[in-house]
């Protein structure tokens, strides 16, 4: 196992290159060029002064140049200093990090424990009423947009409840209560999308494995029925949900933004926007690589829990 | 075999049922109901009309309500009326207006963004999964990497450096779905390959191009048209998320998204100027994820009538 573990680790690495070599020539090919950008606003239109600011953010010399200056820095924990308020980017992103994984967390917490059983009493009671309410629901889930999802819950809690969320954002170790007051609607926006695949997959798992033999026999030997779904066939069904789970900590990381937007919310999204319209590069440059990185382990991760949870997949 | 389409005859071993067994077997009343019911799709029908309705209104939305979407033709914020059944919005101008303007927006997008994810993502996948070899290795490659990044960050990156307008925000949304295509397609093209008519038709002396486009192309048809339904939703949906953020569609002309992000101050005292742009996005993606569902089912027999309901009593 161990050894397994540090073989898929080391083939992260040619992944992660590829992806910092990607976003490297993204930032730079893309028309727009920070400096006459900058150049327009700030400092003038002298060459002389140009040039420094070059020097300055990295641009000067070669492009394999570049990336060796850049990446040798990213290894070092150095990804540059913001183009706005020259904080470092890895203080800008280090700040915006706990803010999304509270969100993302929060948000899958809610998708699990609500898809999994709607997921099991759907197969439980195949084409009932219920069955059908949840396909449909599950479709709906799957198509509502999150920003859409959330205009309506804010529309929802002032019209009947006459509340809002707080929009100053506050650490939970502050005052765990107005965070988790700002981080609900938040969370559910986002977990909705989540809620339905896990509870669409559900569904199909269990279909598949109460039909199987062993189900059967485990029924014939006498087995409660309740317990066999929930001993039995839940723990098989469970194993996909792990997949889609592990999957979506990577889209939503940074998928979440909008939301984040909306709730005042200063995330890595909302960080990752703010900094496009700004121009600031190196703080784009970093959260993309962040948000990338993340991504591929999450599912590095969900590849290794899935030979742990079940042993018939063979891991070589 | 699930690449074939319901009528075409699958390829037989020399020895396989003689012509009248087969004949039994294509005309009995049992395969023809059986062939037929599969037609009888609910949720399939009910995306092809949501589908059929905003392509309907995109095209002719403006020969039955002529009110110009940009013209400030009434008080701002009214409520809904049977003047301006949307009401208006905080400049005055009228909302349905707007949101039929929105529907060709989006389905503007959705074409010309599916239309570059197709034409890149087939050709990539047609090269990768018909010579095989170190072109595949390569190419396939550079499509884990593409994977590897998170959808809507690339396309988020892609259009705010492009610069934010419409044409790049398509582009953003074409290059970040592009490598779905070219997976689906390699793998379409790869289990095609396999098939002993690709050999025969080789051995007959078929060129290249004459393979691929009679014989490959055809058969791997069904992936492709559920494919093309199922992201053109998401090019809806991003397009909307990608003007919302003010990545796309640039104010003062009217998309879904855009309206839904400026409606955001006017939430308290205007809700419908949030709700009826959100219900439009929501509604027609809704349709094409729907549509999308049913042709599979239709298409691909693989899967069944139900996707993931093993029938086994």
């Amino acid at each position: 196992m161990g050894g397994y573990v540090l073989k898929r680790m080391i083939y992260m690495v040619p992944t992660l290159v590829g992806i910092s070599i990607l976003i490297f020539m993204m930032v730079r090919l893309l028309p727009g060029d920070i400096v006459t950008v900058l150049a327009g606003a700030d400092i003038g239109s002298d060459p002389e002064l140009i040039e420094k600011a070059r020097e300055q953010l990295g641009l000067t010399g070669s492009y394999p140049e570049q990336y060796w200056r850049w990446i040798s820095g990213v290894l070092q924990g150095d990804l540059g200093d913001s183009l706005r308020n020259s904080e470092p980017v890895s203080t800008v992103l280090l700040n915006a990090l706990p803010i999304t994984a509270e969100l993302v967390f929060l948000g899958l917490l809610i998708a699990t424990v609500v898809g999994v059983p709607l997921g099991v009493l759907s197969a439980v009671k195949r084409d009932s009423k219920h069955d059908f309410v949840a396909r449909v629901g599950g479709l709906i889930g799957v198509s509502i947009p999150s920003f859409f999802l959330a205009t309506l819950l804010l529309l929802f809690t002032s019209r009947v409840f006459g509340w809002v969320p707080p929009l100053n954002y506050v650490p939970i170790y502050e005052d765990p209560i107005e965070n988790l007051s700002q981080f609900i609607l938040p969370a559910i926006s986002i977990s909705v999308f989540t809620l339905a695949m896990v509870m669409r997959m559900v569904r199909a798992t269990m279909l598949e494995v109460l039909g199987q033999d062993y189900v059967r026999t485990a029924r014939a030997k006498g087995v409660r029925r309740k317990v066999v779904i929930s001993r039995h066939a839940l723990r098989n069904a469970l194993i996909p949900v792990v997949t889609v789970v592990g999957f979506e900590i990577g889209i939503l990381m940074g998928g979440s933004a909008i939301v984040e937007i909306i709730f005042g919310l200063p995330g890595l999204g909302n960080t990752l926007i703010n900094a496009i319209f700004n121009r600031d590069y190196p703080v784009v440059q970093g959260a993309t690589m962040l948000l990338a990185f993340i991504f591929i382990f999450a599912n590095l991760l969900v590849d290794l829990l899935y030979g742990v949870l079940d042993p018939r997949i063979s891991q070589e | 075999m699930s690449n074939f389409p319901n009528n075409e005859r699958p390829a037989l071993a020399p020895d396989g049922p003689s012509e009248a067994a087969l004949d039994a077997w294509v005309y009995t009343p049992a395969r023809k109901a059986g062939r037929f019911a599969k037609w009888r799709n609910p949720i399939g029908i009910a995306g092809a009309i949501i589908v059929g309705l905003n392509i309907f209104i995109a095209f002719f939305g403006t020969y039955f309500w002529t009110i110009d979407p940009n013209e400030l033709v009434a008080i701002r914020l009214q409520s809904p009326s049977w003047a301006h059944p949307m009401g208006t919005d905080d400049l005055g101008r009228d909302v349905f207006a707007r949101i039929i303007h929105g529907a060709q927006v989006s389905l503007q997008v959705g074409i010309i963004s599916v239309s570059i994810a197709f034409g890149l993502g087939v050709c990539l996948g047609l090269l990768a999964g018909f010579f095989g070899g170190w072109l595949d290795s390569v190419l396939m490659r550079f499509v884990d990497l593409m994977f590897a990044l998170p959808g809507l960050v690339l396309a988020i990156v892609i259009a705010g450096m492009l610069g934010p307008n419409r044409r790049n925000a398509m582009i953003a949304i074409g290059i970040v779905i592009a490598p779905a295509f070219a997976r689906v397609v390699r793998g379409a093209v790869l289990e095609v390959m396999g098939f002993p008519f690709v050999e025969s038709t080789r051995a007959l002396g078929s060129s290249h191009l004459r393979v691929m486009g009679r014989h490959v192309i055809p058969n791997i048809a069904a992936p492709l048209i559920v494919l093309v339904t199922v992201y053109l939703a998401t090019a809806i949906l991003s397009e909307a998320a990608l003007s919302f953020l003010g990545l796309g569609t640039q104010p003062p002309e009217a998309s879904w998204g855009g309206m839904l992000n400026s409606a955001r101050s006017y939430l308290d005292i205007a809700p419908w100027l949030s709700i009826f742009p959100g219900l439009a996005i929501m509604v027609v993606v809704l349709g094409f994820n729907f549509l999308g569902d049913g042709l599979r089912d239709i298409l691909d027999p693989r899967l069944g009538p139900h996707v993931g309901s093993a029938e086994k009593k």
